[in-house]
């Protein structure tokens, strides 16, 4: 057998195939088979995320919704929540009182009690929705002071380390050890007389009880915070994009705003967001012991300790409040789980 | 330590100096109780224009420290720093400093910050010296550098997670480019990196060192890849240096006896010299830094120490020109 | 027959992204007392090959064809329980980082006796004679002592002996080593790869080497896969690849490693471009977008192997294209074809 035979023997696919296909490619034809993924920030990949997520979603829609009824309804509702009717006491849902009847019989419309009303004839469902407005911005105010106290205090802690993050840490063990529900009833017994005599007609209405509470989530509730922004800024601290920051010669305050705040976003939203369920919670529960907000103002809290007296002719005025509060809460709950699904890196594909 | 305390004079023909650099860190061993991690122990050496010095040593040899405290990311316990004639030790000159000497790192995945876009990362430095006029210059700029290190610039808005490994190192390797730098401290550039990527940022940071006339001070624990791309190496060994010749005389005929050891465990890519090559295998371990052996570092694991290496630090000296040697073997 | 026989091994995973094929058709058998070198860059998916043997692959990963014969018997299939009676005991593995693979809470000693016992019928007593003589046979001295320390008490190579030490108690027939001195010193380095090759020798065993250097496989290893991109480019014995690689990622591959001996400065020569997205992966050859010499055909159709030699086989269309290369096995005594 010649060389040739042989070579051809070892080989048949070479007779087979085309032989322009064994042409050199182009740079071009090679170029195209390399795709470079679609460019995604950090922040739309979260988002992405959380839109696939159906039950935040759906609670996200939830709150806005009732964002929407707290804040646009009273505009336009025809009752207030301080307007007593004597002769309208305790109706229930979609009930007329007799003068109202009579209005009607008179050819007058009356805008019907959506939740009946309470035993001072107020109008229940303008009540309802005045207590949800305060629950939401008990909710939101607590995020806010929350994240700023909390960004500032734990990024200086963790940034500077050594002695100034021990003292500060060693603060914040001792504000974790105050007990929150007594420094409540002892700030409003102590503000009292100055809440009265404040001439802000808005610290007069919303009553000794609900500025204290404000001044203990000032106070207090930040440090969860703290913590956690120490913590991810201490890590950071670490990574050498931080060095080479330093390298070039960055100032310490360059550092933290362009590279240690942005890298602890996740950590802020996912805690910003389990802090408002727990404000509105906290809040709602003090209402209910009466350290909320003063009358006539309403919340679901104090609603749903007024509902106790006659808990057995009017269940609706309980349920109502408490319906509120558990959407509320169980919203504000599933939204953040779903926001630390989508933020947290770890379970990034 | 042979040298006095005399002043010491700048060398002209040198753009870096190290002068007995010492850089301890204290070490919480205990309640209250600290102890000194000696992780550079007096070191001393320079680097010419325009040349690349190697820096080579095993894991905890004190070689990225020395890179760290020449460029003062560390305050150096003692010792100094003289880069281009001048002494850095006030604020000013470490101002002028930090713009002229620049760093690439090991991690191309932690180097760069997740939450910013190429351009901003690479425009870091001229951001913080303030080095363009306006948004146009700086936008030239950064398309400039990224050019020169072969990326896209079609890629400036992307975030760096979005890049491979060998990208990621070119972006790190534009920014420090940034500020128009004349020394770099290349801190393991490659060994996060595969083979075939190395080669290419090798090729590069060769290209650019011809192109930009720099100055490298190579660590790197990959002695191949030091004696590629290195005029000079130095091997370190415990936070003492142990040679210093030249990337050729070093690799050819190592003096110390860690050196020699030390290239006879780099396995060959050979399977034929491999079977041929003879291997001097250490016994043990590296000491702690906390417990380090008295006078001579490697003493605990050298075949030939004697009496004497316990007893004193052997100090560098010039075994054959330009090629020096701490042992009191040689 | 061979002692282990793997024939067109897919193993994918299923990210939310899409499907990663991690290993995509990788056949090969091993010899006893053979060390057999799995050589490829990170994302080559060496290290899921060795998951996919041992059948210990993370969520979502799972094999999706293939078939694993241990002494001719089918592994792919086997329950957890089936598979747990294998691992540790017929085939053991060691990882990259020691650290992590030993449980910090527990005495070495401890780790040890429960890895004889599980497998073993050995008394208490026994296991930790044997696991005495295990850190002996490992060469950690005092190991009388050392059996009641902790891990973090040692040092990486101490380590690495002791994970050693914990995968040979058993005398398995197959050791795979993950990149086992990829977290160490060259100069420790030298004492762990010293230290396997005597163990091999001495208990007889199977060795599957993972590693990304080039310089650790021509040290140890008797036969080479060199794999991109979860496919394999080529296999044969160490000399056939390392003097005579007839695939283009291989040669490139040896191109770009700095060589210790050359005085002259010499210019590395890389391979350009960059890693190809797992996610997105061509339908020719992988290697193509970053070969210099592809052709219209490699980024076309995925190339087969072919026998290049007696002990040799290569997946690239350019052996087909220079008519170097053979349908079937060539018989004994067959010249290596000639590198063009």
């Amino acid at each position: 057998m010649s060389e040739e035979n042989k070579k051809l023997k070892k080989n048949p696919f070479s007779l087979q195939v085309d032989p322009a296909l064994f042409e050199a490619a182009s740079d071009e034809e090679k170029a195209q088979q390399v795709t470079m993924r679609e460019s995604v920030s950090f922040m739309r990949d979260a988002m992405r995320r959380l839109r696939k997520n159906h039950i935040a979603m759906i609670s996200l829609c939830v709150i806005l919704l009732i964002a929407l009824i707290a804040f646009v309804v009273p505009t336009f509702y025809p009752y207030t929540y301080t307007k007593q009717d004597v002769s309208a006491q305790n109706l229930a849902p979609f009930q007329y009182s007799a003068k109202e009847q009579a209005k009607i019989a008179r050819g007058q419309s009356v805008f019907p009690h959506i939740m009946g009303t309470d035993a001072l004839g107020r109008d229940y469902a303008i009540r309802v929705i005045y207590g949800t407005r305060i629950s939401l911005l008990v909710g939101i105010f607590s995020a806010l002071i929350v994240i700023v106290i909390g960004i500032l205090y734990g990024s200086i802690s963790g940034y500077f380390g050594g002695k100034v993050d021990m003292i500060m840490m060693r603060i914040v063990d001792i504000i974790y050890s105050l007990p929150d529900v007594l420094i409540v009833i002892l700030l409003s017994v102590a503000i009292k007389d100055w809440v009265s005599a404040s001439k802000s007609t808005l610290i007069a209405r919303l009553g000794a009880g609900m500025v204290s509470i404000f001044i203990v989530f000032g106070l207090l509730y930040w440090v969860s915070m703290a913590r956690q922004v120490r913590g991810q800024i201490l890590s950071i601290k670490e990574q050498e994009y931080v060095l080479a920051s330093k390298a070039i010669g960055a100032s310490p305050a360059r550092i933290i705003r362009k590279h240690m705040i942005p890298n602890c976003v996740s950590v802020i939203i996912i805690i910003a967001a389990m802090q408002i369920p727990s404000a509105i919670f906290t809040e709602s529960f003090l209402s209910f012991l009466g350290l909320g907000v003063s009358i006539p103002m309403p919340s679901l809290g104090s609603l749903a300790s007024d509902a106790r007296t006659g808990l057995r002719s009017y269940p609706y005025q309980l349920i109502f409040p408490a319906l509120s509060i558990f959407l509320i809460v169980l919203s504000f709950n599933l939204l953040g789980s779903g926001l630390r699904d989508a933020f947290d890196p770890k379970l990034r594909a | 330590m042979s040298e006095t305390a005399s002043p010491f004079t700048p060398n002209p023909e040198y753009l870096v100096q190290v002068n007995h650099l010492k850089q301890y860190f204290p070490i919480s061993t205990g309640f209250l109780k600290t102890t000194m991690l000696k992780a550079v122990d007096d070191v001393s050496f320079d680097i010419r224009r325009g040349e690349t010095l190697g820096l080579v040593g095993e894991s905890g040899c004190g070689k990225t420290t020395v890179g760290r405290s020449m460029l003062q990311l560390y305050k150096p316990t003692a010792g100094e720093i003289w880069f281009d004639g001048k002494k850095i030790d006030s604020k000013e000159s470490l101002r002028e400093f930090r713009r002229r000497a620049q760093m690439v790192f090991q991690d191309p995945y932690s180097s760069l910050n997740p939450r910013m876009t190429v351009a901003d990362i690479v425009a870091e430095p001229i951001d913080v010296h303030k080095l363009c006029a306006g948004k146009k210059e700086r936008e030239e700029r950064v398309r400039h550098l990224m050019k020169l290190v072969g990326l896209n610039t079609e890629h400036a808005t992307r975030y760096a997670h979005e890049f491979s490994g060998g990208q990621r190192q070119r972006i790190g390797i534009a920014r420090a480019l940034a500020s128009k730098p004349e020394f770099i401290v290349c801190d393991e550039p490659v060994s996060a990196l595969d083979v075939s990527i190395q080669a290419q940022v090798i090729n590069m940071l060769e290209d650019l060192q011809r192109q930009l006339g720099l100055t490298y001070l190579f660590i790197a624990h990959d002695i191949s890849v030091v004696k590629h791309i290195s005029n000079r190496i130095a091997v370190m060994y415990l936070g003492h240096m142990m040679e210093l010749a030249s990337a050729n005389e070093l690799t050819r005929h190592p003096l110390h006896p860690y050196t020699i050891s030390l290239m006879s465990a780099v396995p060959v890519p050979d399977p034929q010299e491999s079977r041929k090559q003879k291997r001097i295998v250490l016994e043990g371990d590296v000491p702690s830094p906390l417990k380090t052996p008295s006078g001579c570092p490697f003493r605990t694991r050298c075949s030939r120490a004697t009496k004497a290496c316990a007893e004193s630090c052997p100090a560098m000296r010039e075994a054959a020109p330009g090629h020096f040697v701490a042992c009191h073997n040689v | 027959m061979s002692m282990l026989e793997v024939r067109d091994l897919h193993t994918s995973f299923f990210t939310p992204s899409g499907e990663v094929k991690a290993v995509n058709g990788l056949s090969f058998s091993l010899d006893k007392g053979k060390v057999l070198g799995i050589v490829g860059e990170s994302g080559s998916g060496k290290s899921v090959t060795a998951y996919s043997i041992l059948q210990i692959l993370t969520n979502p990963g799972r094999i999706v064809s293939g078939s694993i014969k241990l002494h001719g018997e089918e592994l792919v299939g086997k329950s957890n329980d089936e598979m747990r009676k294998i691992r540790g005991n017929k085939i053991s593995i060691i990882f990259q980082d020691p650290m992590t693979s030993l449980n910090p809470t527990f005495t070495i000693g401890n780790q040890l006796e429960e890895a004889i016992l599980l497998h073993t019928s050995r008394n208490k007593k026994q296991a930790e004679e044997r696991a005495v003589e295990m850190l002996r046979l490992v060469g950690i001295s005092e190991p009388e002592k050392r059996i009641h320390q902790y891990a973090y008490e040692l040092s990486g190579g101490m380590r690495q002996r002791v994970m050693i030490a914990m995968a040979l108690a058993c005398e398995p027939d197959i050791l795979i080593a993950d990149e086992p001195t990829t977290a160490l010193d060259v100069t420790i380095q030298a004492q762990i790869l010293e230290l396997m090759l005597a163990l091999q020798k001495e208990m007889g065993m199977s060795i599957i080497m993972i590693t990304h250097d080039m310089g650790v496989i021509a040290q140890i290893c008797d036969e080479v896969i060199v794999m991109y991109a979860g496919g394999v480019c080529e296999r044969g014995t160490a000399d056939a690849i390392f003097y005579h690689p007839m695939h283009e990622y291989t040669r490139g591959l040896m191109r770009s490693i700095p060589q210790m001996n050359d005085d002259e400065k010499t210019r590395l020569v890389p391979i350009a471009g960059t890693p190809i997205d797992l996610l997105h992966m061509p339908s020719g050859c992988p290697f193509a977008p970053r070969c210099d010499r592809a052709m219209k055909i490699c980024l076309k159709e995925k190339p087969r192997e072919y026998w290049v030699g007696r002990d040799h086989l290569s997946a690239c269309w350019m052996n087909v294209k220079n008519n170097a290369c053979y349908e079937e096995r060539p018989a004994e005594g067959t010249m290596e074809v000639e590198d063009p």
